[in-house]
């Protein structure tokens, strides 16, 4: 469409007369510049192929594949790093596993110690407790015996004295302590 | 420019929108021989230093982590190893230096071109037809190089039915050689095409009444010419690599 478009301005200009007179229609069909063109677009052409070819296609090459070295290098660098990362994070789990048995250890020993120490004083406490309790009721048993005994003792006085009163001489004593120990026995 | 701006105030629009096409002497008026430096060699030499400059100054640290320039130069190395690489197979990665060789000169002479007042070299025919030539007979000669009279089955197409083959094979090897034509005049066509246009419009933005819309309109076929440039150039180089693959690879496939 444009090529048109070119050729219709063309046909437009070489119709003016001054035009017509100075250019003689398209320069591209001007046949005796063929051959300076191809003359120096050959020498052009070649000049590129071997700078190219010779200087910066192989450098700009080797810059690419050093680059893709460089980054397969890094990439593989930073996956052992990443496998060195992962392995230190299970030593440190392991070494975290270890330190919280041998706590539980410790704590579970002291555990058994203690208790250990606890029932040695539990039951020497409970022995002395034991030994004590004994002598109390022990004490208590003799108090209690000589406590019945006073008793029995002023029990059969005061019947002494109230059959006595009542009824002088006619009971000897004897029978009366005898009747007062039945009585308490009762 | 001056004298066609009075000229157009004067009376009546002066178009000379192929002017900038034309071949002249760089020194002296004499006529134009073949070994005459022309504005032809200018702007040729140009193109071989600029290319010097982006892919041989500009790679020339060779950096692992690449400066701007050696960032560019390595793109177009990608680009085109990619598209000789993927287009027209690995087989064809021996001749990446010669699309690469093709590709580089067309773009910047393309883009050297959108210069004001410079030479567009690729607008030529006698340039652009060299190139295709040149690709047509290097396919060619590649082609029963590589595969000796075998190289002629391309014509024929072995998936099509018997009757039609013949038919298939005539318009075949008329679409095989018509290939240096339709390859040339594209590149030359378009590029002379944009030219034209903007001088058209560029004539036109001397006259008062309409120079804004003149502008206006050169600005933006300025902007298209510069996508047109690049897309000619990766066309010329892609058409290259499927024209390579019918040299390299099985003609029988």
């Amino acid at each position: 469409m444009a090529t048109e478009t070119t050729t219709a301005e063309l046909g437009h200009g070489s119709g003016l007369p001054e035009t017509a007179a100075e250019a003689p229609g398209m320069p591209q069909l001007d046949f005796s510049t063929f051959s300076n063109q191809i003359f120096w677009l050959v020498i052009t052409m070649i000049v590129i192929y071997f700078v190219l070819s010779r200087i910066a296609l192989p450098r700009i090459g080797s810059v690419l594949a050093d680059r893709q070295g460089a980054i397969t290098n890094d990439i593989a660098a930073a996956e052992d790093l990443k496998q060195k990362a992962v392995e230190a994070e299970a030593a440190y789990n392991q070494a975290l596993i270890d330190a919280r048995a041998e706590a539980s250890r410790i704590v579970e020993d002291a555990k058994a110690g203690i208790k250990a120490d606890l029932d040695k004083a539990i039951a020497v406490a409970d022995a002395e407790i034991a030994a004590k309790s004994a002598e109390a009721e022990k004490a208590i048993g003799a108090i209690r015996a000589s406590a019945s005994e006073s008793a029995a003792e002023v029990a059969k006085d005061i019947a002494k004295d109230i059959v006595a009163a009542v009824a002088p001489g006619k009971i000897d004593a004897k029978s009366i302590t005898a009747a007062v120990t039945a009585k308490i026995k009762g | 420019m001056a004298e066609e701006a009075h000229g157009a105030e004067e009376g009546g629009l002066v178009f000379h929108p192929m002017d900038q096409f034309i071949v002249k002497p760089l020194f002296g008026d004499g006529a134009v021989g073949m070994f005459t430096v022309t504005n032809v060699t200018l702007w040729m030499a140009i193109t071989v230093l600029c290319i010097v400059a982006l892919l041989v100054l500009g790679t020339s640290r060779r950096a692992t982590i690449p400066s701007r320039t050696q960032s560019v130069a390595e793109l177009a190395y990608g680009f085109i190893y990619k598209m000789v690489e993927d287009v027209a197979g690995k087989d064809a990665i021996p001749y990446f230096p010669a699309v690469m060789t093709l590709f580089m000169f067309i773009v910047f002479s393309n883009f050297l071109g959108l210069l004001p007042m410079s030479f567009t070299t690729t607008s030529h025919i006698a340039v652009t037809a060299v190139l295709a030539m040149a690709v047509f007979l290097f396919v060619t000669l590649l082609g029963f190089w590589k595969h000796g009279l075998s190289f002629l089955g391309i014509f024929w197409i072995t998936s099509a039915p018997l009757v039609l083959r013949p038919i298939l094979a005539l318009i075949e090897i008329i679409s095989y050689f018509v290939r240096p034509l339709s390859h040339s005049i594209r590149l030359a066509g378009n590029m002379m095409a944009g030219h034209a246009v903007i001088k058209v419009f560029a004539a036109f933005a001397a006259v008062l009444a309409i120079s804004p819309f003149a502008i206006v309109a050169i600005t933006a076929i300025y902007a298209l010419e510069v996508l047109v440039s690049f897309i000619q150039a990766y066309v010329f180089a892609i058409l290259t690599c499927v024209y390579l693959k019918d040299a390299v690879s099985d003609p029988h496939h």
